[in-house]
């Protein structure tokens, strides 16, 4: 959690957090998943606080996700979403910003297309913001919650094996979990073609591998990513039929292996792409526990960043 | 004028100061007597008689500054600078002459444009605005913008550059080198092969993917600067490659001269200065094209001044309005002003830590660039010596100062310096036997007055004037 000059506390990604933050926040959403359990699924930590989803570029899930958690914490909870087509138009994130904000918002949580939208967010508008996804920087509220997942069922984060399949030249959420897992101490291997791999990728330690098969012998999580048709026209990959036979979580690899890992998705699931179906029906649990801690963690970071007092 | 060998209202004393040469370096302590426009007498102890006095005691003497690569966005786009802003900006950078890109709205794809800029220049008489032309008609690259024209027309056009752009096409771009070449005029190239570099926000490397913006690789310039001079050697065409920012790019040049083909080449005092790892705050002050690149590509550029491979410092000073820069960095626009830093840049980071001696820093900023734009064609001689035009920068190389954007004179205020303490601070600037600049000021007076003295040798003038002169009846006590 950043704090700006003491007024405002932000979560802008993962690489500011220190271990100690991360293991607090996954600790504290712990006791809040209970919350979800109760028949009335609310505390009033945050009552009266407002909070803003400006959500610039399309998201169902994430968004929902924010908004049944500032719910559960009792905040009021506005939500701003914006076609890419509208926004596009030349209204600028400074001026969107500062007239929401000019409302009276406790914090804004914000998607964007561009990478460093929410930190320069921070210097326009005088409140709380935290990173809901921006371009392909970081989505630190998704590597929160897998790590969240992975804990739940694994137990503990230290010395885990991670291999993280797919697009990471285009994944935020790849480069949030990647400084997340370092810094509880987990170790990860990236399994992708060289073109879909960023430059330099290694100096933040991790391995990358082209072999989703030596991953498989090697990981205790095997994370997939979401493969998108368009990188086919941008020559990262040669098709998806290809991607699947050389990278895809097949129903032969998977049978195969005497050990097999816990295997994650940010969602939503290409079936027969990244993983086969039946598979996919196989993991379902994991991948709907992801989407449950979602709201536990999110639940935590407003509290954590608004300051909320337990009620 | 004088009277009786005595200076009269234009005369200007500058006392106590040590003039710079090349290569020799820093003279003794003189007084310049800058009389009729031209460096009069340089000796010790002249005595002032009318002139006005400079003390320039502590200060250095150098030709005024050439600046080869600036947007000054007039026409078009007067929002974020123009002639009068940007003349200002360069007066209180030292500089005496400036040559503009053609990246304006229109372009300068013809003499219309070309004189229009030019005239602009002279109407604010702080230093000669000189445009390039663009190499193809409205700088789309497809054909070929009317050099000739440019070339014969009064704001004499010799450079011709798409700078923003490259020109794409390699068979465009070898024409315009064998057409240029046919009239002597220069190709400036923006080397950028656009395939790679589409979309691209900042260098490439560990930084871009750490913050997740789309990288500009080093081999997007290197391949270009690899091609413009691959086509000068085949046209023997004259090549100025603009800001060059990679080690690739400096050896790329470096082979080239080995080989003796007419390459020269600029470096921008950003891209010696900073490096990637400034962008972590996505400070969009940062964010220019060719992106600030690693510390290896910085040191290989401290390398190529070192051994001549870079011949001039240019700024390519690009103005932005402010809410061009405070916003997304993907929207935000590429380029960040100079013309008020790069001296006292180019004196703490390449003359005190030795990259470059002083004679070396003002000769990469002064001769060398005139004489790749063939200066002596405007009787512009960037030299101190007597009987020379008096084209002056005054600066004291030890001053420390710290870098205030809200005190530019340009209309920007996109610097990545800001709060930076530097040394090395101009004083004074002397165009055309003027003085511009006073103790980093601009000299305030009318500037009907500034002018007609400024620019007493221009022709049009001086022929209105002839006119005026033998038509108007002479009265009594005239």
């Amino acid at each position: 959690m950043s704090d700006d000059n003491g007024s405002h506390r932000h979560l802008l990604s993962i690489s500011d957090l220190e271990k100690e933050d991360i293991m607090h926040l996954l600790d504290s959403a712990r006791s809040f998943a209970e919350v979800s359990t109760r028949p009335v699924k609310k505390v009033p930590a945050l009552r009266g606080r407002t909070i803003v989803n400006l959500f610039m570029e399309p998201s169902t899930r994430t968004r929902m996700s924010f908004e049944l958690a500032a719910k559960r914490l009792s905040a009021d909870v506005i939500n701003f979403s914006s076609s890419t087509s509208s926004l596009s138009k030349g209204e600028s994130l400074k001026d969107t910003g500062k007239t929401i904000v000019a409302m009276g918002m406790d914090a804004v949580v914000i998607r964007h297309k561009s990478a460093g939208a929410p930190h320069m967010l921070t210097g326009w508008v005088d409140c709380s913001v935290i990173n809901a996804g921006d371009g392909m920087h970081e989505h630190p509220t998704q590597a929160l919650l897998d790590l969240y997942t992975m804990r739940e069922w694994l137990g503990g984060l230290d010395g885990l094996k991670v291999a993280i399949v797919g697009d990471i030249d285009h994944s935020r959420v790849a480069r949030s979990n990647i400084h997340a897992l370092r810094k509880v101490g987990g170790e990860v291997l990236l399994v992708a073609p060289r073109s879909l791999l960023p430059e330099k990728v290694e100096e933040m330690g991790v391995h990358t591998t082209g072999s989703i098969d030596e991953a498989l012998e090697w990981c205790d999580v095997l994370y997939l990513l979401r493969i998108q048709l368009e990188r086919v026209d941008e020559s990262r990959f040669p098709s998806l039929r290809e991607y699947t036979l050389q990278y895809g979580l097949t129903q032969t690899r998977w049978s195969r292996l005497a050990r097999k890992p816990l295997v994650m998705h940010p969602g939503p699931m290409n079936r027969g792409v990244e993983i086969a179906a039946a598979v996919a029906d196989e993991v379902e649990p994991v991948i709907t526990g992801q989407v449950a801690a979602g709201v536990a963690v999110r639940m935590a970071v407003l509290y954590d960043v608004l300051g909320g007092s337990h009620g | 004028m004088t009277f009786l060998g005595v200076a009269m209202g234009n005369g200007l004393l500058i006392k106590d100061v040590s003039v710079l040469t090349f290569p020799n370096g820093l003279g003794k302590q003189v007084d310049i007597l800058v009389e009729d426009g031209l460096l009069k007498r340089i000796e010790p102890g002249l005595s002032a008689g009318g002139a006005e006095v400079v003390d320039a005691s502590g200060c250095v003497a150098a030709p005024g500054l050439i600046e080869i690569h600036a947007h000054l966005r007039e026409p078009g786009m007067e929002y974020k600078e123009d002639v009068s802003s940007g003349s200002r900006a360069a007066a209180c950078g030292g500089y005496t002459a400036v040559f503009c890109m053609p990246n304006t709205e229109p372009a300068i794809d013809n003499s219309a444009v070309a004189e229009y800029v030019f005239d602009r220049g002279v109407d604010e008489g702080l230093c000669m605005v000189l445009p390039h032309g663009a190499i193809t008609r409205g700088r789309k690259g497809q054909t070929l913008a009317p050099m000739g024209e440019m070339g014969n027309c009064r704001a004499g056009v010799i450079g011709f550059s798409d700078d923003g752009s490259p020109v794409g096409d390699s068979e465009i771009m070898r024409r315009a080198m064998e057409y240029a070449r046919t009239m002597n005029a220069l190709i400036i190239s923006h080397s950028e092969e656009e395939s790679l570099s589409a979309g691209g926000q900042m260098n490439e490397g560990y930084y871009s993917t750490f913050l997740g913006l789309r990288g500009i690789p080093a081999e997007a310039e290197q391949i270009g600067v690899f091609r413009d001079i691959c086509l000068a050697e085949k046209t023997s065409a004259r090549l100025h490659l603009a800001h060059i920012s990679t080690a690739g790019s400096v050896e790329l040049v470096r082979t080239a001269k080995r080989r003796g083909l007419p390459v020269t080449c600029e470096a921008a005092p950003h891209h010696f200065c900073l490096n990637d790892s400034e962008l972590m705050a996505y400070d969009t002050n940062m964010k220019m094209n060719p992106p600030l690149r690693s510390q290896k590509d910085v040191e290989a550029l401290l390398d190529g001044f070192a051994d001549g491979t870079i011949d001039v410092i240019a700024t390519d000073h690009a103005p932005h309005a402010p809410h061009e820069k405070d916003t997304e960095f993907d929207r935000a626009e590429f380029g960040v002003v100079g013309l008020e830093t790069c001296l006292a840049l180019v004196v703490t980071r390449l003359v005190e830590p030795g990259v470059l001696s002083l004679a070396e820093a003002i000769d990469k900023l002064t001769a060398k660039p005139a004489g790749i734009m063939r200066m002596e064609r405007w009787n512009y001689r960037p030299v101190v010596e007597e009987g020379a035009p008096a084209n002056l920068v005054i600066f004291n190389p030890g001053l420390e100062w710290t870098i205030d954007s809200s005190a530019f004179k340009s209309r920007a205020r996109n610097t990545p310096y800001d709060g930076w303490k530097v040394r090395g601070k101009v004083l004074h600037t002397v165009f055309k036997g003027r003085l511009v600049v006073r103790d980093a000021e601009l000299v305030n007076g009318p500037k009907g007055a500034a002018t007609g003295q400024a620019q007493s040798v221009d022709a049009d003038t001086a022929r209105s004037a002839e006119r005026k002169a033998s038509t108007a009846a002479p009265r009594p006590g005239d």
